[in-house]
């Protein structure tokens, strides 16, 4: 304030020594005569800067950047919602995943169980199979091995009847083969 | 006529002395941001937070600078 | 030699940039004249309506270029409002933002050859500084009451110190507006200034083999100058409002 008014004294001084020569010669800022129109226009153009400011800018601005905010952070809870659900889906996948992995498990196990009972049941069918075939074949070379015993005895008691007859002695047939059994079984 | 010979006279070596405060405002800025830039580089993350404060404080220091500027120009102008 | 021919052919008027003439001819300046002033006032009107009506007239999310610079000049005053006022000063943030538009237009209007530089004037920086000042101090004893007071009497300083201290604060706080204004106003004036006697050593080479040496000297120094001026524009818009916002902090917490 000090200053400005002295300014304004040492204006009018000059003012006054130079008459209007002073606002060519000297500072153009100390010229109170052009005051009242810079004020005025000053306060006027304040004021329209403000309206400006105030009414227009701002709402506008402030809304702008609210907007963008509000939409960034909409934006940033949709991602971390999507990231949710996709970390959920891998969650279920891999669940599933598991799942059908046991559920394979347990198949091939189960398969693998029915394919060894079919294959224990063949394998007894079989070898029941074998041991009565075994069993029947063996009882056939038995009865095969004692009707050829059989045959042996007679064939041999009735050739010796017969050579005994061409030898011309009678023998007994009981005694023959007696003796036929002593000498096939000694 | 000598009086007014003298009043020139001394309206410009009054405005030549005046000038030389500005010098001394130079200083003040350059003090005041050497002083900040060395506080900065010890402690960068501090540093800016405290741009405004440096800002305030040139414009103080040349504030003063600006005095004898005016001084100068009123001498030169207006006396 | 060279000085005769100086002193007959350039022309120092470095002041002559600041005069204040009738747009429309005419020798009075009335409080309603329409003069260069009004005329440059209206084109930072225009300019901020460009920029911040017209510019973010799409309200695009994803901004453009001009969009892209309001929004910045938007929330670049409004955090440092918060962050030196504090967040109750957010109140108050549309005026600071006026004044920011205002001068910060203003002075890179001025930087324009030709231009009138409205911010250079004592009248207008002064009414600026002085409606902050009765705002701020309203502001302080409205919000605080006499608790207002309480930021000429430092309670952290000894008690025998604590008059003198307060006989500072009070001087320093009635020449907050002087210094408030005078810095804008001078810092615009002297840069100008500078500029025009720069500008009025240029063209010697036309009169003097001198110019030679000293003409392409002035062009750089002119172009360094204006390279300066630029940011001193912008400085001085910035310290403007930081200082408004310090002063409000200081109406609105007294208490150190």
């Amino acid at each position: 304030m000090a200053t400005e008014t002295e300014a304004a004294g040492a204006a009018e001084h000059a003012a006054g020594a130079a008459g209007h020569a002073a606002q060519s010669v000297g500072m153009p800022q100390l010229d109170i005569s052009t005051f009242p129109n810079q004020i005025f226009w000053l306060l006027v153009t304040l004021v329209v800067i403000w309206l400006i400011v105030s009414r227009v800018i701002i709402p506008r601005i402030g809304g702008i950047l609210d907007d963008r905010a509000g939409r960034i952070a909409a934006d940033i809870a949709a991602a971390e919602a999507l990231k949710e659900k996709a970390v959920e889906a891998e969650k279920a996948y891999t669940a599933a995943l598991a799942e059908a992995r046991s559920q394979a498990a347990a198949i091939v196990a189960k398969a693998r169980e029915e394919i060894r009972a079919d294959l224990d049941k063949a394998t007894a069918m079989a070898d029941a199979e074998i041991a009565a075939r075994t069993a029947e074949s063996e009882k056939r070379i038995a009865e095969i091995r004692a009707s050829a015993m059989a045959s042996v005895t007679e064939v041999a008691t009735e050739t010796t009847v017969a050579i005994l007859g061409a030898l011309g002695v009678s023998a007994d047939a009981k005694g023959v083969a007696a003796a036929v059994a002593a000498r096939i079984r000694g | 006529m000598e009086l007014v010979a003298a009043t020139a006279l001394g309206k410009y070596i009054g405005a030549g002395l005046a000038c030389t405060g500005m010098g001394g405002a130079a200083v003040g800025v350059g003090h005041v941001v050497g002083n900040f830039i060395l506080g900065a580089l010890r402690n960068p993350s501090a540093a800016a937070g405290q741009t405004a404060t440096m800002f305030i404080g040139i414009a103080f220091a040349e504030a003063l600078g600006i005095f004898s500027f005016l001084v100068a120009l009123l001498l030169m102008f207006a006396v | 030699m060279a000085e005769g021919t100086e002193a007959e052919g350039l022309v120092f008027h470095p002041m002559d940039q600041f005069v204040v003439k009738p747009l429309f001819g005419g020798d009075t300046i009335a409080w309603h004249t329409p003069t260069n002033v009004t005329l440059w006032m209206a084109v930072a009107v225009v300019c901020v309506i460009l920029l911040f009506v017209v510019g973010t007239g799409r309200r695009a999310v994803v901004p453009g270029r001009v969009q892209s610079v309001a929004e910045l000049g938007y929330s670049f005053i409004r955090k440092m409002v918060e962050d030196v006022a504090g967040h109750d000063g957010l109140k108050y943030f549309p005026y600071v933002l006026t004044l920011f538009l205002f001068i910060v237009f203003s002075n890179f209007l001025g930087l324009i050859p030709g231009a009138f530089t409205t911010t250079s004037h004592i009248a207008v920086t002064a009414v600026m500084a002085l409606l902050v000042f009765v705002s701020v101090t309203v502001i302080g004893f409205v919000k605080n009451g006499a608790g207002f007071l309480s930021l000429f009497w430092i309670s952290a300083a000894p008690l025998p110190l604590r008059p003198v201290l307060a006989l500072i604060e009070i001087i320093s706080y009635f020449v907050r507006p002087v210094s408030h204004s005078i810095r804008l106003a001078g810092n615009m004036m002297a840069g100008h200034a500078v500029i025009k006697v720069f500008a009025a050593f240029a063209p010697l080479i036309l009169f003097s083999s001198l110019g030679f040496l000293v003409t392409p000297l002035a062009i750089l120094a002119i172009v360094a100058m204006y390279a300066l001026e630029m940011l001193v524009c912008f400085i001085q818009a910035y310290v403007f409002s930081i200082l408004t916002c310090v002063y409000l902090r200081d109406a609105l917490h007294p208490h150190h």
